[in-house]
């Protein structure tokens, strides 16, 4: 029996074409990676609050550096659209709006949501910042 | 066994052979706790919404204002209380995320292996010093 035989993969990443379902369903790995960074830095902030000013100091100020706003710039897009992506399968898994219409306009919303916050919370941020 | 014969003449699927897949599938599938995981990510996922909202406006709020106003906010009982579920949720939500990324892509064994531990491990310990250092600015 001939069962050593390679078979097709699917689905074979080289050759398919993105398109916006699975754009937007990679992007949510990526940023939940992202995130799971980030979330190492919440504790380091929380660490950096509780060793006392000089630490705090440090901390701010390498979040204050262009890597580090850069970063921060990132890692708030990365949890808006995690955010609002996630809710999104939320409503999938209760049902709602699994026909191919609502997942492109569910879709293409999660994307403009998730930039006008991260502009939002930039811009609040960084006014009266320094 | 005759029984069985009567709806599977050619013994396709005999006897042995399903003892043993039973054998192999124990304590891998379903064992009534296959959706556990599942399920807990979903609950993290509706508890981290409001929690997370909260912090990037609590953040936004009280950032700006220096140590001292970031050691004052921590250091209300309700928000550091609030801040360790959020940890708590956090990271047993990233815990069950990345495991599932490991998962689907590290397939060799031995690595595969070591990538869950270091996930779990990790994780936990992230938690566990996220969780006592906000008790810790509000009750010391």
């Amino acid at each position: 029996m001939a069962t050593t035989r390679l078979r097709p993969r699917s689905p074979d990443i080289q050759i398919y074409r993105p398109q916006l379902t699975s754009v937007l369903s990679i992007l949510h790995r990526i940023t939940g990676v992202l995130l799971s960074v980030g979330s190492v830095l919440l504790v380091a902030w929380l660490v950096a609050v509780a060793d006392g000013g000089d630490a705090y100091a440090m901390a701010d100020r390498w979040l204050h550096s262009w890597v580090g706003m850069l970063l921060l710039l990132g890692w708030i897009f990365a949890l808006f659209y995690h955010l609002c992506n996630g809710i999104r399968h939320l409503a999938w898994d209760l049902d709602f709006g699994f026909e191919l219409g609502s997942i492109y306009r569910s879709g293409w919303t999660v994307v403009a949501v998730s930039v006008i916050l991260t502009l939002l919370t930039w811009t609040l941020g960084l006014a009266g910042g320094e | 066994m005759s029984e069985w014969h009567r709806r599977d003449p050619l013994n396709r699927n005999p006897a042995s052979a399903r003892a043993s897949a039973l054998y192999r599938a124990i304590g891998l599938g379903s064992a009534k706790s296959g959706a556990h995981h599942w399920w807990l990510q979903r609950m993290t996922a509706v508890a981290l919404v409001p929690l997370l909202l909260w912090l990037v406006v609590s953040l936004l709020a009280h950032a700006r204002g220096g140590h001292q106003a970031v050691a004052l906010w921590l250091g209300r009982p309700a928000v550091a209380v609030t801040m360790a579920v959020l940890l708590v949720a956090l990271f047993w939500h990233m815990k069950l995320g990345l495991r599932v990324i490991v998962e689907d892509y590290v397939h060799a064994d031995r690595v595969k292996f070591a990538a869950l531990a270091a996930v779990d491990l990790v994780c936990v310990a992230l938690m566990a010093i996220g969780v006592f250092t906000s008790l810790y600015l509000a009750f010391r």
